[in-house]
């Protein structure tokens, strides 16, 4: 009856005893859980430095000074409400399908699982993130065929759902800091807007110093403002060799390319900023590290990958600095490159092909 | 010494349990048995019945769309068993072995150079040792009417507990000589030798006459000769070129050398659960129950293997050698629950992979067995299987082309250039657990299907 449930908790507990039948006798001890179990575990970093940052910028906003705990605890209650609601929302739809196609339940959704509540302001209201995620996980995933066979990014499409449909709690000013929509605190002087806000609007002079960015000490989505927590992450992934580490580099390289070529010709402050700052800020760092290399909607061909992670970064900066309409350009140049990655994909494969049918014809004139 | 070929996308498999270099003269077993399943896409008839008194070299059954090839019995005695399965399949035909000294169906020695081409492949055709010599693409027996481009034959094998080739081919070298100019008969191109590179081969292989030798180095698959023929003489569409063991070569020296079908050749038994790993001389086909006798751990329980634990067929103690098989492996069934496997650090378990702390002991040998680790699911992860790929395919383009049943894009993606063993370790180590060698298998009988 609820066979996909049973056996979702079961093998949660216990590597199951099946053995093989036909084809390799020995298989590989890495499955699909213990992947996604290292990218979550590659995320905590970010997730735990999240937590402390959400009470660190509440604490600003109010004028207060926290000890450690203290801090933690505030981001903690506030963070792990949008953690449950996601898990919550996503594996009851999940199991739902799993058992109604008499699947397994893919482990794909505990990484999305987590991305998304790190993605989002620390203040997005609970229902409208519960409606995102059964959007990301219905229409982005199980509408076609679910893990594996999606084309975006289950998690980046919850946040671009939001995006689009209640802009308002999506940027700004106040919703990256936790109280500040409802009214609470704001000391004099005290600005809860982002480093990239700040730099679309020319405030070249009010943005924090680079160390503050890399460090994380910034306002932002909850999991993405230290550069250091996310490369701590990305180094368990390279290392582990779970995640691409071609993605990443050629996603920071294509980033960098973006950057200098802005300060080449520059004709305002946000094109002169440093090329390297751009990587600190916002999303580019998460994008790259958690979000850009996912397999399944990333390039699947090795030589694909270094094309899909160079335009990833260069169409994110291109977004975020000419565009005045959207502050951030990496949510969205993943999307699109998700989109194209199967086309660069296709021209990889094709090139194959070509190769071979050359060979073919050169013997067939000897 | 021609360059060297570097491979370098393959994986090792460390396992213990290798064969020490101890050559046990095997007593005959009591029964031998020659298995259609051995050969993919035959319709075996039989040619004989239980209660018929055949010899070494007697035609057990033929293939019913090509009479021509004849399947042999490998010793003298008495057909005991047609064992078939479902639908009636032939799966084993069994023939008790007469006590003392095989009696051999007497086909006369002659020297290949004497021969034309036809003259020897109606000798080979009709000792039934034409088996031996199969065909890529496809990895069929291969079609005596059909001229291979070049004949590839790999003198070494990297499959995981691998036996040493040189070591099993000592004292052979004028039968494999023989052999190879038999093969020379047979293709106007070239008979290409695939050596390694990384130690000196065997006198036989290295002193062989009228061949190409090549070197080759690196990790598992390198030993294949479907790489070596990808790196050498690359197979396009509409072209043959045939394949044959070394082991094999010696069994068709022997033919023309001594005039007889003598199967006996030198194998490992091997694996985790093998009390003594040793190398065996024996006659090919014999049972499962000669070689490993009471030399397997009795302890666990096993799973005995045919070849090699990347390709091998899984047999009982009941079963028999596989004609093409140079090694019986023996591992534990992994029929067990782990208690949170998913997690563990894992410091006894391998992975291609580097998400277990085992990597951090780099000489270390294990012990795997037949657990899958993990359920099957959609394929998600990429990049694995070109990593353990060492030619220019795109392996999860052609597995999904053969899912989809694309037969032009199959093509396209290069279906005649690999069989199941090449692709061997994609199915190892892939993380959803894809059929990979069977859904390969299924794709090349479309191919065979669409080209017939």
């Amino acid at each position: 009856m609820f066979h996909s449930t049973f056996d979702a908790f079961e093998t949660f507990l216990f590597v199951p005893d099946t053995v093989t039948t036909k084809g390799s006798h020995i298989r590989d001890s890495l499955d699909l859980k213990r992947t996604m179990s290292i990218v979550i575990i590659a995320l905590m970093p970010a997730m735990l430095f999240g937590m402390w940052n959400v009470g660190y910028q509440h604490a600003l906003s109010i004028g207060a000074t926290w000890s450690f705990w203290q801090t933690f605890w505030y981001g903690f209650i506030k963070v792990l409400p949008l953690i449950v609601v996601s898990y919550g929302v996503g594996l009851s739809i999940e199991f739902a399908f799993a058992q109604f196609r008499g699947h397994e339940v893919n482990e794909g959704f505990l990484v999305s699982g987590l991305l998304i509540p790190l993605i989002m302001p620390v203040d997005v209201p609970l229902w409208m993130l519960a409606i995102a995620v059964a959007f990301a996980v219905v229409i982005g995933k199980e509408v076609f065929g679910g893990t594996g066979y999606n084309v975006f990014n289950p998690a980046l499409l919850a946040r671009a759902f939001l995006f689009f449909a209640y802009p308002s709690h999506m940027s700004g000013d106040k919703v990256w800091i936790a109280g500040l929509t409802k009214g609470q605190g704001v000391i004099d002087g005290f600005s809860g807007a982002t480093p990239l806000a700040k730099a679309a609007a020319y405030q070249i002079d009010q943005m924090p110093s680079a160390y503050d960015m890399f460090m994380g000490f910034i306002p932002g989505s909850v999991g993405e403002t230290s550069t250091l927590a996310i490369l701590i992450g990305a180094a368990i992934l390279v290392i582990t060799g779970i995640g691409s580490w071609k993605i990443m580099v050629s996603v920071f390289g294509g980033g960098l390319v973006a950057g200098l070529l802005f300060n080449t010709f520059a004709v305002n402050p946000y094109m002169e900023i440093p090329a390297w700052q751009h990587l600190i800020m916002g999303g580019f760092a998460f994008g790259a590290v958690f979000m850009a290399t996912d397999p399944v909607s990333a390039s699947q061909t090795e030589k694909g990958k270094w094309i899909y992670g160079f335009l990833v970064g260069f169409m994110a900066l291109l977004v975020r600095v000419l565009n005045p309409a959207y502050p951030e350009g990496m949510m969205l140049s993943i999307l699109l490159m998700n989109a194209f990655a199967p086309l660069i994909d296709y021209y990889v494969v094709e090139a194959n092909i070509r190769r071979r049918m050359k060979r073919a014809k050169k013997v067939a004139n000897v | 010494m021609s360059k060297s070929i570097k491979i370098k996308r393959g994986l090792n498999i460390p396992l213990k349990g290798s064969a020490e270099k101890v050559l046990v003269r095997l007593d005959k077993a009591e029964t031998y048995g020659v298995k259609p399943t051995d050969f993919p896409g035959l319709v075996p008839k039989l040619n004989v019945a239980v209660g018929d008194k055949v010899k070494a070299g007697s035609p057990l059954f033929h293939d019913k769309y090509r009479p021509e090839v004849v399947y042999p019995s490998p010793v003298s005695g008495e057909v005991v068993d047609v064992r078939r399965g479902e639908r009636r399949v032939i799966l084993e035909v069994v023939v008790k072995a007469d006590g003392g000294d095989n009696v051999y169906e007497n086909f006369g020695p002659a020297l290949p150079e004497a021969l034309t081409r036809e003259e020897v492949i109606a000798r080979l055709l009709k000792a039934g040792v034409w088996p031996y010599i199969k065909q890529r693409p496809f990895g069929i027996v291969a079609n005596p009417s059909e001229t291979p481009k070049s004949i590839f034959i790999s003198c070494f094998d990297t499959s995981p507990l691998a036996p040493d080739l040189d070591f099993a081919v000592q004292g052979e070298e004028e039968s494999f000589q023989v052999g190879v100019d038999v093969l020379r008969k047979l293709t106007p191109g070239k008979v290409h030798l695939g050596l390694s590179a990384d130690f000196p081969p065997a006198k036989a292989f290295a002193n062989a006459n009228g061949v190409e030798h090549h070197y080759f180095t690196g990790p598992h698959p390198a030993g294949n000769v479907g790489v070596h023929i990808h790196h050498i003489d690359p197979i396009n569409k509409g072209e043959v070129v045939w394949v044959v063991n070394p082991l094999d070569v010696i069994i068709i020296g022997r033919l023309f050398l001594k005039g007889v079908y003598d199967a006996t050749k030198v194998i490992a038994l091997a694996g985790s659960e093998v009390l003594k790993p040793r190398f065996y001389k024996l006659i090919s086909g014999a049972s499962i129950e000669s070689i490993i006798k009471d030399n397997i751990n009795s302890q666990a329980q096993v799973r005995i293997i045919s070849g090699n634990v990347l390709t091998g067929t899984r047999v009982d103690k009941l079963g028999y050698l596989g004609f093409y098989d140079n090694m019986v492996t023996v591992i534990p069934e992994g029929n067990k629950h782990e208690f949170f496997g998913w997690i563990a650090p894992g410091l006894d378990k391998h992975s291609a992979s580097r998400a277990f702390l085992s990597k951090l002991i780099p000489s270390k040998r294990f012990t795997l067995d037949t657990n899958m680790h993990g359920g099957h699911r959609a394929m998600v992860v990429t990049g694995q299987y070109e990593k353990v790929m060492p030619m220019d395919i795109y392996p999860m383009y052609l597995i999904k082309a053969i899912l989809a049943n694309d037969i032009d894009r199959m093509e396209q993606l290069g279906i005649y250039e690999v069989v199941e063993e090449d692709m061997a370790l994609c199915e190892y180590v892939c993380p959803s657990k894809t059929e990979v060698q069977a859904i390969l298998r299924k794709g090349i009988e479309t191919m065979i299907k669409e080209l017939s």
